[in-house]
């Protein structure tokens, strides 16, 4: 089996069997990482660019990694060493880059659609590390991997997605992807960041946090942003923390043996009480380690078949 | 695909005295049989590994450690393939460091596969030596490599099959030479 | 030379006609109109098995001139007009410089006389420089030849100017246009917000904020005894208030451009810039209540709001990219094969939104009717004619038009503006 298109642009356009494959093909990566040498040839030759218009540290350096152990030449461009900085469009970009001839193009992007809009003039492979508010699909993805990993079925798997829903990747193609592989969702958050629309996803949508943590068996949580507060999405960090911060006490109303899982970065003390971040329930390393793997699961999925349009 | 079965060239008996056989030579070569590891290659080496293993201990009274290996992210032929392999694990439990090494597969052909398991061992650790057992050798090498230990020779043409099926997860044991059958007339 | 439309069945609701009739036309006029008309020494055109309408009457283009000539000029944007069925376009004020003085009217009107083969009417702004702090000179520009006052593109903010212009242009034939947004609410937003929004991870345009200010013009108008045009009306909620405000004899019309009529924000799939427009696209629900007052007469006009970009500005991110889309050449196919053809409104009806209506609104004597005296603005329309939208065929400068590869049926194949043909061309 593959994966039916060369880009990788969210889960919303995936397959359950799809995102299934990537998981499988995952468990064989992960194995590699803890290997001394921690390399295997499998994409030699093929050049890879990752750009990265927004700052990240961990998405970047986790592709880079994902990348290297597969024997891929990676190449690293940010806004600030792209000729952004003067003026260039992001297609002059692009077409600047292609023309060094790379396989895949890693792109991060503070507009929706970025990474769908690079596909409709773009040569390579198009793999979407987050783009604005819409998708952020390998963030799914290695969450996905690392719920399996411990809770071996996603069916009935009560999961529940907590803070600012309305802008952010990571809960839209988390709903999408957990939503496939058939999990209980529920959403939680304040309803100026996560609004009744979001409904139409087929979620359950609550917004008392001790409500929604009762038999949950997977809690994740999301960043806040602290420039959400001057558009009074919430009044203030305190009653933010009070409502939707995630302590002991609340991870006790969930479910016996209930994980705790944080895309990263996270605020300490803010959404997430140091004590639950450092808990043996958090599971927030685990999914940095997996990131890789997914990653890798990913370059190969796409990179390593026979590539016919670049054929000839 | 229909294949046409050509010939059964070895059945279970077949099968069982060349183990033999081989577990014999192995021993004979490996004085020091507690330096020996075995890693068999996906899919059927590894059961082809198991038996030898099982023989070796029945033998010898000695526990050789068994691992199992996919080659597919060493292939040579990965971006031109039509359908793309499915990547499985390597699980070698034990350390390959200045172990004598014996490979198992159940075909040898081109030499690929073994030039793809010889990589990623050599990505793994700093095998003392490495040694070679395949059940068949069909010819047509395309690399300088030869096996330590071989079942049966079996000079084959290009267009033909080897099949290979074990006990294990064929349900039964014996060596086909299979041909398309289209190709046929 | 005498012109004679001959054989066509005319539709004009104004005059509540829709037979076959000749038309015969002198110096730019309608002389006569009745079936059969004999008369030698003139040129005959053949209009049998075509609808022949009052010239059609876009209130809101951007012609782009002066300023972002590269965009559209007054000729491309009349050349637009004519293929695309309209006689009379009026042209919005957000130039560079804005048409904020009688300069640039004057400037509009002459390089229209000039260059332009549609009659081209000038919007002058309602505040300096189009910053919705201080009246522009209203009467100074209405003499210069404004037909009305809008600060398109942007909103009056301010309650309090909005209450200014309304009551200083009440003794002036120009009235006020206002495109309807509250800023606050949609600032940071570049699609409708909806499900949709949520989906494709595009900040959200709320319907609320443009109820509120359709709300807000409405209360503002009744209070000044003042008339008010909305632009480009577009949510369910705005077309209630419009609704209840006519009901209640407030002075207020509305239009609604054809891309909102036919369109829903889930086109955005895709994150085609050609899509995005202000206001935007809006939900299938607002879609419906819209053509329910197009049915209805809540809207009484339809308006392109034709707004060229260059590609290279359209082909951008999606947020990065501006707002608009071009109309001018699509609108009359979109209208014929999605409104008149699929029965949601007659073919009177839509003249009347085209033409006659506006003609009215503008307060164009000679416009908007077919009669003895009428000004010799025509469309001839083919309504079974099917035609693929193609950008390469387009006359207008820009592009961006959401219609590219579209099968229509229904086209105009002739615009006759004061007696003379302006489409299709002649060969130079």
């Amino acid at each position: 089996m593959e994966l039916k298109s060369k880009h990788l642009l969210g889960i919303e356009s995936l397959e359950p069997s799809e995102i299934r494959l990537i998981l499988q093909t995952a468990d064989s990566f992960l194995e590699i990482s803890t290997r001394e040498i921690k390399k295997v040839p499998t994409l030699r030759g093929k050049t890879i660019i990752n750009l990265f218009y927004e700052a990240s540290t961990r998405t970047r350096s986790s592709f880079e990694l994902a990348g290297r152990r597969l024997s891929a030449d990676i190449l690293n461009f940010s806004k600030q060493t792209s000729a952004v900085v003067k003026g260039e469009t992001l297609r002059d970009t692009i077409l600047t880059l292609e023309a060094m001839r790379p396989d895949a193009i890693i792109i991060r992007h503070g507009s929706s659609g970025s990474a769908y809009y690079l596909t409709t003039f773009c040569r390579s492979h198009v793999i979407n590390a987050g783009d604005g508010l819409h998708e952020h699909p390998t963030q799914a993805l290695l969450d996905a991997y690392t719920i399996k990993q411990e809770k071996k079925s996603f069916k009935d798997l009560k999961v529940v997605l907590c803070g600012d829903i309305l802008h952010s990747r990571v809960a839209r193609s988390n709903i999408h992807c957990l939503k496939k592989l058939g999990a209980d969702l529920t959403l939680c958050g304040p309803p100026t960041l996560l609004p009744p629309a979001f409904g139409a996803f087929d979620v359950k949508i609550q917004h008392d946090f001790d409500k929604a943590l009762e038999g949950a068996d997977v809690i994740m949580m999301l960043r806040i942003q602290l420039e959400r507060m001057q558009k009074s999405f919430f009044p203030s960090i305190r009653e933010y923390s009070r409502l939707y911060g995630l302590t002991a006490e609340r991870v006790a109303r969930a479910a016996k043996g209930a994980v705790v899982m944080h895309p990263g970065p996270i605020n300490r003390g803010l959404e997430i009480a140091p004590d639950v971040a450092d808990s043996a329930q958090s599971l927030i390393l685990r999914q940095v380690e997996n990131g890789v793997a997914i990653r890798m699961a990913v370059l190969y999925l796409l990179l390593g078949g026979k590539d016919s349009e670049n054929v000839g | 695909m229909d294949d046409k079965i050509k010939a059964k060239v070895m059945d279970n008996n077949k099968i069982r005295r060349s183990l033999h056989r081989m577990t014999t030579e192995i021993i004979e070569r490996n004085r020091n049989l507690k330096n020996l590891a075995i890693v068999g290659i996906r899919t059927r080496g590894i059961y082809i590994g198991k038996r030898i293993a099982q023989l070796i201990k029945e033998f010898e009274r000695v526990e050789v450690p068994v691992g199992v290996m996919d080659i597919t992210l060493y292939r040579d032929d990965i971006g031109e393939i039509e359908s793309q392999p499915e990547v499985q694990k390597t699980e070698i439990e034990f350390s390959i460091n200045k172990k004598d090494v014996l490979l198992v597969d159940d075909v040898l052909f081109t030499g690929r596969t073994i030039r793809a398991a010889m990589d990623s061992l050599f990505d793994l650790g700093r095998p003392q030596t490495i040694q070679l057992l395949v059940l068949i050798d069909r010819g047509h090498r395309e690399l300088p490599l030869r096996a330590d230990y071989v079942g049966k020779f079996l000079p084959t043409s290009r267009r033909e099959t080897v099949q290979v099926r074990l006990k294990e997860i064929d349900d039964t044991d014996e060596v086909l030479i299979t041909e398309p059958a289209d190709l046929k007339k | 030379m005498k012109m004679l439309v001959k054989n066509g069945r005319v539709v004009d609701p104004a005059s509540g006609i829709d037979e076959t009739l000749d038309i015969l036309i002198d110096k730019g006029k309608i002389v006569e109109l009745k079936p059969q008309i004999k008369v030698e020494d003139v040129k005959t055109v053949d209009a049998s098995r075509l609808v022949v309408a009052p010239g059609f009457i876009d209130m809101h283009v951007h012609l782009r001139e002066p300023g972002q000539e590269n965009k559209e000029t007054i000729r491309t944007g009349s050349l637009a007009a004519a293929r695309g069925g309209f006689t009379t376009i009026c042209c919005m004020p957000n130039t560079v410089p804005p048409n904020d003085n009688s300069g640039v009217t004057e400037y509009n009107l002459s390089e229209a006389r000039k260059n332009a083969v549609v009659n081209v009417l000038p919007i002058a702004a309602i505040s300096k420089g189009l910053k919705g702090e201080e009246l522009a000179d209203l009467a100074d520009l209405a003499a210069a030849g404004a037909v009305a006052f809008s600060d398109d593109g942007k909103p009056v903010a301010n309650s309090l100017l909005m209450r200014r212009a309304l009551e200083y242009a009440l003794p002036l034939k120009p009235f006020v246009i206002d495109h309807c947004e509250e800023r606050s609410l949609s600032e940071d937003g570049h699609m409708h917000e909806g499900f949709c929004s949520h989906r494709f991870g595009i900040r959200g345009m709320p319907a609320s904020a443009e109820e509120i200010m359709v709300a807000r013009d409405i209360i503002l108008a009744e209070q000044a005894g003042a008339r008010v045009h909305i632009a480009h009306l577009s949510v369910k909620g705005a077309a209630r208030c419009v609704r209840e405000a006519k009901a209640r004899k407030v002075r207020v019309t509305a239009e609604a451009t054809p891309h909102h009529l036919v369109l829903t924000d889930a086109a955005l799939e895709t994150y085609d810039t050609n899509f995005k427009m202000n206001p935007p696209l809006r939900s299938e629900e607002d879609v419906e209540a819209l053509l329910d007052a197009v049915r209805d007469g809540t809207i009484d006009v339809i308006a392109t709001d034709h707004a060229p970009h260059a590609a290279e500005d359209k082909d951008q991110e999606f947020d990065l990219a501006p707002f608009g889309i071009t109309g001018l050449e699509t609108a009359v196919s979109v209208l014929l094969d999605r409104l008149v053809h699929k029965k949601i409104i007659p073919l009177g009806r839509l003249v009347e939104l085209c033409a006659s209506n506006p003609a009215r609104i503008l307060g164009l004597d000679g416009k908007g009717r077919i009669g003895p005296g009428a000004d010799a603005d025509l469309v001839l329309l083919n309504l079974g004619k099917e035609i693929v939208v193609e950008a390469g065929e387009f006359m207008s400068k820009s592009r961006n038009s959401p219609f590219i590869g579209w099968k229509l049926k229904g086209t105009p194949v002739m615009t006759i503006v004061g007696g003379r043909i302006v489409y299709p061309f002649a060969k130079e």
